[in-house]
């Protein structure tokens, strides 16, 4: 199975995602350039995190605009499964493949921290493996992943299940505290009407060996594996 | 053009570059004529401290820089560099940036964060990690609180963006450091053995390309701002502004034109810009070079040949290409979208050429400019030494609440938790970072090997100042103590001396004391130094910094899963300190923030502190203990509480018996002690390491529970313990605490 980490100027997650794909989840994985106009040969594209062409506008906003995305969303299109993490998340935002949008963080700061996750469903590509609300632990690093959508949106997504992460405390709860960025419903990942492509602001990559302090981001890639393997793509 | 004759000379022109009146005749005796303006200006910044180290280098040489580990020693290129087993190699340097981040905090930081990440890079080496040592005024004042506020968010800013995690560092808070904050940057990377490039320029006919930002007028005489005193008297003008984003297309770019092998050397632009780049590559390559200042790409109209020579703005590399593969080297950074402009050529004069539009604007022997003057200034021990040395512990009253005064030294600043600074750092960012900020040092993985890496810094201002010499030695010791509480053995330290200014004698004093006190500690424990950088003229208001040596220490993991971590682990493990129990309480946090009192004398014993330092290395490789934590700030019942607040799990100890006061033996600070846990069944095999290796030890408590005791004086509960060390240095940043 091959998987692609796309670049843009000023990725700076793609080589710890690259990692994570290929010696942790054993696809087979290419860095393909912003300029690059097909992704044909892909069964899972990562767009990793980073500040893409510097974000010094809004995050993501100049990189939707790069070649690349034409063929992420051709690909998106066709049901490959797309997974943006942090910027990646805000780029696919930016780009419309998922709703909503993202404000500065209500510290107005930069922030890092191990968080916790809660699964809200077990039955999509990137969460088949794990258990039902099961708390993943993986770390956040970001300045805007305060998500923000109107407020009939944030109905339809929570009525359509698509929220697939929320920021719990240990006990799987979701409050105030847990919430590292203010973001709605303590949304911490979304899934696009398809079920194919996540946005998520945790980062999976960095959490897939027990010696970085935790392999719960493995689960998503277990899940991703045996997925793509029931239901091959194309 | 000005008349530059020796007699003419205007006081306020040498004063503008920081040159003496004697130094422009030597350069004029040098010449065999005066120089032109332009050729002053290049004078000026290579002969300043910051690039020359007039005032330093008779002292810096007589640091130890060999080791069989030092692949790339002291002086020799922009980083030192070491071997850390598998063909693998680590470059690492400390530099500061104290004075732009005097005046605009903010960039001032970012700035020095992505000046050291370019020292790293130009090596060929990839940056894996940072760490920042600060230095701030008491933070009851708004406007040293705007400086760390803006300190902080500029140093998170710059790392962030760049992709590079922020692993550790010290938060420090002092008076000393009033109006005159310290900013040092630390960045490492790591590159297989043949990737090391040289900083070179030789080859007759080379290219040179100037790549990355455009030239402009910001960070004019930077390198001789750094020897003004007064700072923000200064202009606003010297201080740069950062753009992470190209810094990281450079890092990318430059680290894939090493592949095409069409590279001779490269040299990032930093103090004194494109002069300093060029003259010190043509320096190591032996060679001379030519400059068209007019090829260089500006982003201002109109400005001087000597404007673009001594421009400092950032995010800047020179790149030396192999004649006749300048396309490849061009094809690269286009893919990257960076702008490149083929700015001279290497030549075999030995003298650097500058022309504008085919005039020549300077011309002066490389040889002349490397060869900066060395000054060995009076130096004389202070008088202020022995008043403050002494210290009667007889007019110091003892707590009346021992458990109290514990949980006040917990909530100051220079001891509460740094986690609100470090929060806003990405620490994983890269997936190595095995033991981020918050333990003694941080801990990498190697891919791709068994191997981690450990890294700390450490200062001693205060120790320093009360005790030059012994300071010196302290900061060492210590570093290379935290790095051996993660496990792993030291091997090599990179330096920032941040001193006064060295024409008063007494600061000379410090400084010259202070460097012997690290060669001194760096010889005992194997440690040489590989480099780093001298900051001298902080002071303000007429009052000088304490002497401020912060060392960088790099310790090297044969097996990454052996390492440390401070945290207390389970009920009923055994707490022994290796180490002597007793302690003074020469210079240490409870005297200063309990009684207002910088007094005594603190010292090091050496040998004493190298078997520490083993028996402890080699408990922890063999998996005897669980816990390691070295006794620093607020002595042994803050390093206990520490460990009991990592580990969520209480600790009773029991050391009602031991004769003395109770604030000496539960705060002092005596160096060469780490508090360790095991469990009970392991503690023979401690003291039969500890026997071997010389170093006292004993079994002083016990973990568990949920309370801190030590009776009959010390009974308070683990949360609240925990609350004043978590809010400590967060209220005072946020202005919500009256001490700091």
């Amino acid at each position: 199975m091959k998987a692609c980490v796309v670049v843009f100027p000023g990725s700076n997650c793609d080589q710890d995602a690259h990692h994570a794909l290929s010696e942790v989840a054993g696809f087979e994985t290419d860095f393909v350039w912003h300029a690059k106009t097909d992704l044909d040969a892909y069964d899972l594209i990562m767009i990793p995190g980073g500040f893409s062409y510097g974000d010094y506008l809004r995050s993501g906003a100049v990189a939707r605009f790069a070649t690349v995305m034409g063929a992420v969303r051709t690909a998106a299109a066709h049901g490959v499964p797309v997974l943006g993490v942090c910027n990646g998340f805000q780029i696919l935002l930016e780009a419309g493949l998922l709703p909503g949008a993202m404000l500065r963080n209500a510290g107005l700061a930069f922030r890092h921290d191990w968080v916790g996750l809660r699964t809200e469903r077990t039955d999509t590509a990137f969460t088949g493996g794990c258990g039902s609300e099961q708390i993943l632990r993986m770390p956040i690093a970001h300045g805007e992943g305060n998500y923000y959508a109107e407020e009939e949106m944030i109905a339809r997504l929570e009525g359509e299940g698509r929220v697939l992460f929320r920021y719990c405390d240990e006990h799987g709860v979701a409050t105030a505290a847990a919430n590292p960025n203010g973001s709605i419903n303590n949304i911490a990942g979304i899934l696009n009407e398809a079920g194919n492509v996540l946005g998520m602001m945790p980062h999976p990559e960095r959490a897939s060996e027990e010696l970085l302090g935790g392999n719960d981001g493995a689960y998503i890639w277990k899940s991703l594996v045996a997925h793509l393997k029931a239901v091959p793509v194309g | 053009m000005a008349d530059l004759t020796a007699a003419a000379i205007d006081d306020k022109i040498l004063r503008e570059i920081s040159l003496s009146r004697p130094e422009y005749a030597r350069i004029t005796d040098l010449m065999g004529r005066p120089p032109n303006n332009v050729e002053l200006g290049i004078f000026g910044a290579l002969w300043s401290e910051h690039c020359g180290y007039k005032h330093s280098r008779p002292y810096l040489r007589t640091m130890p820089t060999e080791s069989e580990a030092i692949l790339v020693g002291a002086g020799e290129e922009n980083a030192g560099a070491v071997d850390i087993g598998d063909g693998l190699a680590i470059v690492f340097k400390i530099e500061s940036h104290n004075h732009p981040s005097a005046v605009e905090p903010f960039q001032g930081a970012a700035t020095g964060v992505g000046g050291i990440i370019r020292d790293i890079f130009t090596m060929g080496a990839r940056p894996i990690a940072l760490l920042d040592s600060l230095h701030f005024g008491p933070l009851d004042s708004p406007r040293n609180r705007y400086l760390a506020n803006g300190i902080i968010g500029g140093i998170g800013s710059y790392g962030n963006c760049v992709g590079i995690p922020t692993v550790g560092g010290e938060v420090i808070v002092d008076e000393s450091y009033e109006g005159n904050p310290l900013v040092n940057a630390m960045c490492v990377g790591i590159l297989p053995h043949e990737r090391l490039t040289s900083a070179t320029a030789s080859g007759v006919g080379n290219p040179l390309i100037l790549v990355g930002a455009d030239t402009g007028r910001d960070g004019l005489h930077g390198a001789t701002f750094a020897s003004v005193e007064d700072p923000e008297a200064s202009a606003r003008g010297v201080v740069q502004v950062g753009n992470p984003f190209l810094e990281k297309l450079l890092i990318e770019a430059c680290l894939e034109l090493l592949e095409t092998g069409a590279v001779v050397g490269m040299q990032d632009l930093g103090a004194a810009g494109l002069t300093s780049a060029a003259v010190e590559a043509a320096g190591r390559g032996g060679a001379g070079i030519r400059i068209d200042v007019d090829k260089v790409s500006r982003r201002t109209a109109n400005l001087t040949p000597y404007e673009v020579m001594l421009s400092e703005s950032q995010e800047r590399m020179l790149v030396v290409a192999e004649k006749g593969r300048q396309d490849e080297v061009l094809a690269v950074f286009d893919r990257w979208e960076l702008h490149s402009d083929i700015i001279g050529e290497v030549t075999d004069d030995g003298y650097v050429t500058v022309f504008d539009e085919g005039r020549q604007v300077a011309r002066i022997a490389i040889e002349q400019l490397t060869d900066a003057p060395e000054y060995e200034l009076p130096v004389e021990r202070p008088a202020y030494l022995d008043e403050v040395q002494r210290l009667d512990l007889a007019a110091v009253p003892e707590p009346t609440d021992v458990g109290d005064t514990l949980l006040e030294l917990l909530e100051a600043p220079n001891i509460a938790s740094k986690y609100c600074v470090y929060r806003t750092y990405d620490q994983t960012v890269g997936a190595n970072t095995v033991m981020g900020p918050g333990a003694d040092a941080a801990v990498l993985r190697i891919m791709g090997t068994r191997r981690g890496i450990a890294l700390s810094t450490d200062c001693s201002g205060r120790h320093t100042y009360l005790n030059p010499r012994a300071g010196g030695a302290r900061a060492v010791a210590e570093a290379a103590r935290n790095v051996v509480c993660a496990g792993a053995r030291p091997v090599a330290i990179t330096n920032c001396l941040n001193f006064g200014s060295p024409t008063d004698p007494a600061v000379y004093y410090q400084f010259t004391e202070a460097v012997a006190g690290i060669s001194e500690a760096c010889r005992r424990l194997g440690t040489p130094v590989t480099g780093g950088n001298v900051s001298l003229y902080n002071e303000a208001a007429g009052r000088q910094i304490h002497p401020t040596p912060v060392i960088g220490m790099l310790g090297v993991l044969e097996d990454v899963e052996t390492r440390c971590d401070i945290a207390f682990k389970d009920e009923s493990d055994v707490i022994a300190l290796i180490g002597p129990l007793e302690s003074g309480l020469d210079g240490s946090e409870y005297l200063k923030f309990i009684h207002g009192l910088e007094r005594g004398a603190p010292d090091i014993d050496l040998d004493l502190e190298a078997n520490v330092q083993a028996a402890c290395l080699e408990a922890i490789q063999r998996g005897v203990i669980r816990s390691a934590h070295d006794v620093a700030d607020g002595g042994l019942a803050v390093a206990v509480g520490e460990s009991c607040i990592a580990g969520h799990i209480g600790a009773s100890l029991d050391l009602a018996e031991v004769p003395g006061r109770r604030d000496a033996l539960y705060f002092g600070e005596d160096p060469s002690r780490i508090i360790v846990s095991m469990v009970t069944d392991r503690i023979g095999e401690l003291e039969e390491i500890c026997s071997r290796h010389d170093a006292p030890v004993q079994v002083i408590g016990r973990v568990g529970g949920d309370r801190i005791t030590a009776p009959p004086v010390i009974d308070v509960s683990l949360a609240d313990a925990t609350e004043p060390w978590n809010q400590g240095l967060a209220n005072a940043l946020a202005g919500e605490r009256d001490k700091g």
